[in-house]
């Protein structure tokens, strides 16, 4: 099934590398985790949320069902707000509840909550709200024409212009020059639960919130706002979550709000918890792109000149569009040296429910433009798309479209190699190419070369200023202190490797404190493949500064037993009070990024990759199928040999799905194929067998040598796929999702003498 | 933190009952509620979980009868003298079952709200078919979801259950379990 190699590494270490049982993994195999559906707090409500039906318009009247008797119920409008309302991101322009006017569909107008959650369903139902109806706008097209302005004065949600060198004077010396549009669809996260909370409040304490999510400090920070109350007052918790992939980075916020605005007028704990058929309506999902690609080359097949127009679809708010729309920018070129860059991007606004954050954040539709421009650049040029990228790869030294200098060793070749090895490429498309001529089922091998930039974008991480640490409590127990959340992907087993490792202690020696806004400091969201790289590095360095407070101050030895550390701690506490070692992010040095021009260090590190995939395509029933996937990879250093390749293996799922499955179908603005059962993700007998391979490096400023992997494999799988498509067929597909129907117009059309009609 | 009791009023319901991991449970619901429902809030055992109410994810998975079920889609009447198995009868005494030792050891949950019901399904197909090929591996889990793992190291989380354990050992494993309950 999955092959996992890993190459050996200089550095020695005794629990960082090793495959120790995931952390939580007990409690999760028992059914003990407790996920926030599973916890009742005493005299608990529930809450239910009445939304918009109409994708844009103003609000006339809301008129109550006289059958229902209201008095049972807790009713929250705008006008209950006690502060601002709005959720606090990046832009401060949604509101928590709808004022007067709806921009999307599903936008959350006013909310209901009563003891027995069996009675909401019919509640919801029995509000009536009439609209005056507004014309409403929907696609990128749509929106940049700008004969409705929605948003701001263009319906401009963000643009970003990146310049290298001089683009427009290289058209002249080109020997070719290559167009192409490619397009992704929106896509849900799909994880397996949904969307919750429960919050309480009281006078005195304030409000605490319990729930699934991604970034606690986020959460408290639209709290803040929305209630008008100082830190101290505001407590939120991560319960066990299960699953985000990015679905839970912002909208928790809008969740955590309104369930704290019902438990502060009904005076009960209260909790609201998504069915399937609300979560996949209401919350957001990755952003539709259209990337249009002009590329000169020169007679060597050499980049000479990239301009990239890149669009998304924002949906009616801000949110996170302007950083997903950055990362596309920072990803839009591919992993390539060219000495003359335009990249003009730019997200719309329209009346759907906001786009957001998911694994990749921006990456994976830049990406798939890229990677399938290049293969569509080899064949206009008829040279090996193999060959292609290899004259173009980026080299240490060399720098990149922001002009960053590529300090550390980029080894794509040494990728690349691997890749066409283990995949027996070229052995395997040839005899593709001989089997496919007599044969209803085409198969062909396709490549995708790509980068992800683990941590924050630029200075972000810097802005961030992130606080970690460790601490030793007087019960002996030795915790890590992060804001920084398990979701699936291995933060507690990770970071207390990293802790014991660093401190010379067991691996069940290090526990993690709770993710609890009350006990644990700002280390930054658990998002952008931040946590190994920057927040492993953070503990790496805590864990040192703690052993040297203890050889300082309470006698610890340099080499040490794990007795001898307890009993150093306890002496340390005795002599100064709690033993506890705090650290802050430091930024590795020659770090410099210009916002305004968007020109120098985009991120602290890379990690490289080159998958392929194997496909075959049915020409009578017209479904593709992925048959096998090699995903390579450089990611620093491998923390976990099983969860590392667990996320690697996860994100390529996804991906596949991205690529071939999911389809958000909307109709007037609203998510049409709202379930489980039309929304359709890859199940264990889609996903192909898929070969991991790690070839390990040491980052110096990431944790024990790690880079960022979580987003990773989402980026390069769609390209791959289709790019294995035009190998089996001949015809190019550049919109994805690919799906039968899209198959079957692509096919006939192009080669309707040679095709067979679908019968 | 408390548990909520079911609304109804007890007295209203005829009584059904039904064995759970052994143990014998009554209850006076009404008979439409969901098996589900009644697993997690008149008998909180919620490590059966919700992921969609529709019988699509599996995440909900219980063995009843010997038979693998959805049990969003189970009314509780159906359940009547039924045998039922949940996540949180597969460990003995405290040991995990080789099931959850295996999906423990090669990475086979990652946020875990799939877990109890892919364990499940694991345990229908291992109990009839100790030494399941890749192929029906893959078949048995179909109607289970899972978001996070790319399902990998689940189908290696289950070869390795099966390899460590046969046909024979796996059924006593899960009998025992049931006779020390009761
Ligand atoms: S909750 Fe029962 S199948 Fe999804
Ligand atoms: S482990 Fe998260 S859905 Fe399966």
């Amino acid at each position: 099934m999955s092959a996992l190699a890993i190459m050996s590494t200089h550095a020695t270490t005794r629990i960082v590398g090793a495959p120790v049982p995931r952390k939580e993994g007990v409690d999760k195999l028992t059914g003990r985790a407790l996920y926030v559906d599973d916890i009742e707090r005493e005299g608990m409500w529930h809450g239910a949320t009445v939304r918009s039906t109409i994708p844009r318009g103003l609000i006339r009247s809301t008129t109550f069902d006289h059958r229902i008797d209201w008095r049972e119920f807790a009713i929250v409008t705008a006008a209950d707000i006690p502060g601002e309302n709005c959720i606090q991101l990046i832009v401060a322009d949604q509101p928590c509840l709808a004022d007067g006017k709806v921009n999307h569909c599903e936008e959350p107008i006013l909310l209901l909550a009563h003891p027995d959650k069996h009675k909401l369903r019919e509640a919801v139902g029995a509000v009536y709200i009439e609209y005056e109806s507004l014309p409403p706008i929907f696609t990128i097209e749509e929106s940049e024409r700008s004969d409705v302005i929605i948003w701001g004065a263009d319906n401009l949600l963000k643009s970003f212009l990146l310049e290298k060198g001089d683009v427009d004077s290289a058209w002249s010396r080109a020997a070719h020059i290559i167009e192409g549009e490619y397009r992704t669809g929106a896509q849900e996260h799909l994880y397996i639960e949904n969307q919750g909370m429960i919050a309480e409040y009281s006078v005195d304490r304030g409000i605490t919130v319990w729930g699934s999510l991604q970034c606690p400090y986020y959460v408290v920070k639209s709290l803040k706002s929305v209630f008008d109350l100082p830190d101290e007052k505001v407590r939120v918790i991560q319960t066990e979550t299960g699953g985000a992939f990015g679905g839970k980075e912002d909208f928790p916020s809008n969740v955590a709000c309104h369930a704290a605005l019902l438990a502060m007028k009904c005076g009960h704990p209260v909790k609201i918890i998504y069915d399937r058929i609300e979560d996949l309506a209401a919350t957001t999902k990755r952003h539709p792109s259209r990337v249009r690609h002009r590329t000169a080359l020169d007679g060597d097949g050499k980049l000479i000149a990239i301009e990239i127009n890149l669009d998304t679809n924002g949906g009616a708010y801000a949110t996170l569009s302007s950083t997903v729309l950055s990362r596309a920018t920072l990803h839009a070129t591919g992993p390539y040296l060219c000495p003359n860059v335009r990249v003009n991007a730019r997200s719309w606004a329209t009346n759907l429910v906001p786009y957001g954050a998911f694994r990749g954040f921006g990456a994976p539709q830049a990406i798939f433009a890229m990677e399938r421009h290049m293969d569509e650049i080899a064949a206009a040029l008829g040279i090996d798309p193999v060959e292609l990228r290899r004259r173009n790869f980026l080299h240490q030294g060399d720098t990149n479209a922001t002009e960053q200098l590529m300090r550390q060793p980029i080894i794509l070749d040494q990728l690349l190699d691997r890749a066409l090895r283990e995949s027996d490429y070229y052995a395997r498309r040839a005899q593709f190419a001989r089997e496919n001529a007599g044969c209803a089922i085409k198969r062909g091998m396709g490549i995708a070369a790509f980068y992800h930039g683990s941590g924050f974008t630029g200075s972000g991480e810097e802005y961030l200023n992130s606080l970690a640490g460790i601490d030793a409590t007087p019960e002996g127990k030795v915790r890590v202190l992060v804001s920084n959340t398990e979701f699936g992907q291995g933060t507690n087993t990770i970071l207390t490797q990293v802790a014991a490792e660093a401190l010379g202690l067991d691996y069940q020696d290090v526990t993690m404190a709770a993710p609890d806004t009350g006990i644990v400091p700002n280390s930054g969201p658990t998002v952008a493949s931040r946590t190994s790289m920057v927040v492993g590095r953070i503990i790496e360095r805590a864990g040192l500064q703690l052993l040297n407070l203890l050889r300082e101050h309470a006698g610890l030895s340099s080499s040490h037993t794990r007795e001898e550390f307890f009993a150093a701690c306890d002496r340390y506490r005795a002599a100064k009070g709690e033993v506890v070692s705090l650290c802050r992010y430091e930024a590795p040095p020659g770090i410099h990024w210009d916002d305004q021009t968007y020109h120098g260090e985009a991120y602290g590190a890379y990690a490289w990759a080159l998958y392929v995939a194997q496909v075959a395509v049915d020409t009578v029933t017209y479904s593709a199928e992925v048959e096998e996937i090699w995903a390579v990879q450089e990611a620093g250093r491998v923390l976990h040999p099983v969860l590392a390749a667990g996320q690697i293996e996860g994100g390529i799922a996804q991906a596949i799905g991205f690529a071939l499955y999911e389809k958000v179908v909307l109709q007037d603005g609203r998510m049409a194929n709202n379930q489980m059962t039309n929304y359709i993700m890859p199940t264990a007998e889609d996903v192909p067998p898929i070969h991991v391979y790690f070839e390990q490096s040491h980052f110096p400023h990431g944790g024990f040598g790690a880079k960022g992997i979580g987003e990773l494999p989402h980026d390069g799988p769609a390209p791959a796929i289709l790019n294995a498509i035009r190998d089996a067929t001949g015809v190019s597909f550049n919109a994805i999702p690919l799906l039968p129907e899209d198959l079957y117009a692509g096919l006939v059309e192009t080669q309707p003498a040679e095709e067979p009609v679908a019968r | 933190m408390s548990r909520k009791r079911d609304e109804s009023p007890s007295s209203l319901w005829p009584a059904i009952q039904f064995t759970v991991n052994g143990g014998s449970r009554t209850v006076r619901v009404p008979p439409m509620k969901r098996l589900l429902d009644v697993l997690r809030e008149d008998l909180h055992l919620t490590g059966t979980k919700e992921g969609c109410g529709e019988g699509e994810c599996g995440s909900c998975s219980v063995r009843m009868n010997d038979e693998l079920v959805n049990s969003c889609l189970v009314p509780v009447l159906q359940a009547e003298g039924a045998d039922i198995q949940t996540v949180e009868g597969l460990a003995l005494n405290g040991d995990l079952h080789p099931l959850q030792q295996a999906f423990l050891h090669h990475g086979g949950a990652q946020c875990g709200i799939c877990t109890p019901g892919m364990l499940m399904a694991a345990a229908q197909l291992l109990a009839h078919t100790p030494h399941p090929s890749a192929t029906e591996i893959r078949e048995a889990l179909a109607g289970n979801l899972c978001r996070c793992t790319g399902f990998m190291h689940i189908f290696e989380s289950v070869a390795a259950a099966a390899d460590a354990h046969d046909a024979q050992q796996a059924n006593e494993h899960t009998m025992e379990q049931t006779h020390h309950a009761r």
